[in-house]
């Protein structure tokens, strides 16, 4: 790959206003988030930076509530569920749009990422309606199957991009030799595509934990999830317990960046 | 000739191979038909009907009331300015990427993912807690000496603003680096043994190029600013009203649903409109490209 276009016939001096802005930039979008870590470990209970005292009170104060807890294991099986869910749905339209071409295929294609491009709020009061009407309201099972539809646009894309950089003669080489055309899938194409299909489930993952207007509306008490009681906290106050919380939610978007560098990685290759 | 009726066999079982493939698209559509389709229809119907029946009166409210109207403006401004700087600072910033050599550009397209992977409250609170009166940026300002008293930086337009942008500079800035990337570099050069001095090729050649990422960066961003609740709820301390917080207001606490369904769908319509007429230029400018 040829990098470095941007020197072309450029002084050094014409660049530098190039470096300050961008390395400006990266630490407007970095900063923020390495200043709630140090934070989390302060044991002050107003928020001094830099802490003058460490502790782990406010991680304690987390794993020794019971609501912080029961919200965090609503959080973990709402996720895990929709990935479940999500992830084998959203991979069989990817597979079977995946060799298909036409005007209906688009349609399909474009239905498919609706709820992407719908305004979350709309889908939110929308279903807050829809449930009232018929019992779904504060059940994990509403969140979950919102959940899941807020997620699969993003595993649809996730693996048809997989499944453009896959070689599917494989497979039409094992349906020839007589597998039939889901075991020529389980056995052949899904090991090829497996990480593909790892980033899409992590992608469905972070989509549930992350997601607050729809749990805003159809979850509260002990049905609220991790993000919905963090909302209802921060509204009303500053505790730095969301700050422990918050570090342990960077660790996990720290490891998902790290295993989808991975994953592209190797569809690069 | 054996191949023949063996090609019609062929040709037959794939059309119903084609059907079947198809179908594998059916559990996703049943399941965004229940949770997305019946929902928007709902409020559609909802937005229609008074207590006497057939009503327009609650989009007569939206354009007659100047506090709704207020809301789009505030809301259209904020969303402009917000995608006006994505462009301004992320612009330069996947520009600057594009150039870099491959392990550094990946040190920094890292410190763009981190954020953009982490919880939108995390940085929400982090924003909350730099801004505050008692908040770092305050703090070393007083320290400074530049003020003696801490200003207003958060619970006003100012924070929400700013909390924003830095929720929405990555949906900027991976796009972008990506349509950078893929500019023939070749052309550059052509530009510069045609006499264009760098500054010239850039904004004759290179700009242009990337014309289409910049649109589909800066669509995106507009679009999710429109729609955007959780930040101005928390960062704009309730001095801030966008139109999704409305819709929220009018549904919780005055269980108005024709006010709430009336303006949730002049959203959508807003949104899918600005979405498709940009989608629609980017495609037929990429039918005009070679």
């Amino acid at each position: 790959m040829i990098h470095g276009t941007s020197e072309i016939d450029l002084p050094l001096w014409r660049r530098i206003w190039l470096h300050i802005v961008a390395w400006v930039v990266l630490a407007f979008l970095i900063a923020p988030i390495l200043i709630v870590i140090p934070m989390s470990f302060s044991a002050s209970e107003y928020l001094d930076f830099p802490p003058r005292q460490l502790s782990l009170r406010w991680y304690l104060n987390f794993f020794q509530s019971v609501e912080w807890m029961d919200a965090a294991w609503v959080s973990l099986r709402v996720g895990l569920a929709t990935v479940l869910l999500a992830t084998p749905i959203g991979m069989a339209a990817a597979y079977g749009l995946a060799s298909l071409k036409g005007f209906a295929v688009q349609i399909v294609r474009a239905l498919l990422i609706v709820p992407m491009v719908i305004p979350v709020i709309i889908i939110a009061i929308g279903v807050f309606y829809l449930y009232a009407a018929i019992g779904l309201i504060n059940t994990l099972t509403g969140l979950i199957l919102a959940h899941t539809v807020l997620a699969i646009p993003f595993v649809v894309i996730i693996v048809t991009a997989g499944l453009s950089t896959c070689d599917m003669t494989l497979e039409k080489a094992a349906i020839s030799l007589g597998a039939n055309r889901f075991v020529a899938f389980m056995t052949v194409t899904l090991p090829l595509i497996s990480r593909s299909v790892l980033a899409a489930a992590l992608v469905a993952f972070i989509t549930s934990l992350d997601e607050i207007v729809v749990a805003l509306f159809v979850s509260s008490g002990e049905k609220s999830t991790l993000s919905r009681r963090m909302f209802s906290f921060l509204r009303d106050q500053i505790d730095p317990t969301i700050a422990a919380i918050s570090t342990l939610l960077v660790a996990v978007s720290v490891l998902v960046v790290v295993v989808l560098a991975r994953q592209s990685r190797a569809t690069a290759r | 000739m054996t191949a023949a009726p063996n090609s019609g066999l062929l040709a037959s079982s794939s059309r119903r191979e084609q059907r079947q493939l198809l179908g594998l698209s059916m559990p996703a559509l049943i399941l965004i038909g229940i949770i997305c389709a019946i929902p928007v229809l709902c409020l559609f119907w909802l937005s229609f009907v008074g207590p006497e029946g057939f009503t327009l009166r609650n989009y007569a409210r939206i354009i007659e009331n100047p506090s709704y109207l207020a809301i789009f403006k505030n809301t259209f401004l904020a969303s402009s300015v917000i995608t006006l700087l994505a462009i301004v600072l992320g612009y330069p910033l996947a520009y600057y990427i594009a150039s870099l050599p491959d392990r550094t550009a990946t040190l920094c397209l890292a410190l763009v993912l981190v954020p953009f992977w982490t919880s939108l409250l995390v940085r929400t609170y982090a924003w909350l807690v730099i801004l505050q009166r008692q908040g770092l940026i305050n703090q070393a300002l007083i320290e400074l000496g530049i003020i003696d008293r801490p200003i207003q930086l958060v619970y006003n337009w100012t924070g929400t603003v700013v909390g924003m942008i830095h929720i929405m500079l990555p949906f900027f800035v991976l796009p972008m680096y990506a349509a950078i990337r893929s500019v023939d570099r070749d052309l550059l050069r052509a530009a510069a043994s045609l006499g264009a001095s760098p500054p010239k090729a850039f904004w004759t050649v290179f700009l242009p190029l990337t014309m289409p990422g910049l649109l589909a960066g800066a669509m995106l961003v507009f679009v999710y600013c429109l729609g955007f609740y959780v930040t101005p709820a928390i960062l704009g301390g309730g001095r801030v009203t966008m139109v999704a917080m409305k819709v929220e207001q009018n549904a919780t606490i005055y269980s108005d649903w024709g006010a709430a369904s009336s303006l949730g769908l002049v959203l959508l319509v807003l949104t899918l409109t600005i979405f498709f007429a940009i989608a629609g230029l980017l495609k037929r400018q990429a039918g005009t490209l070679p």
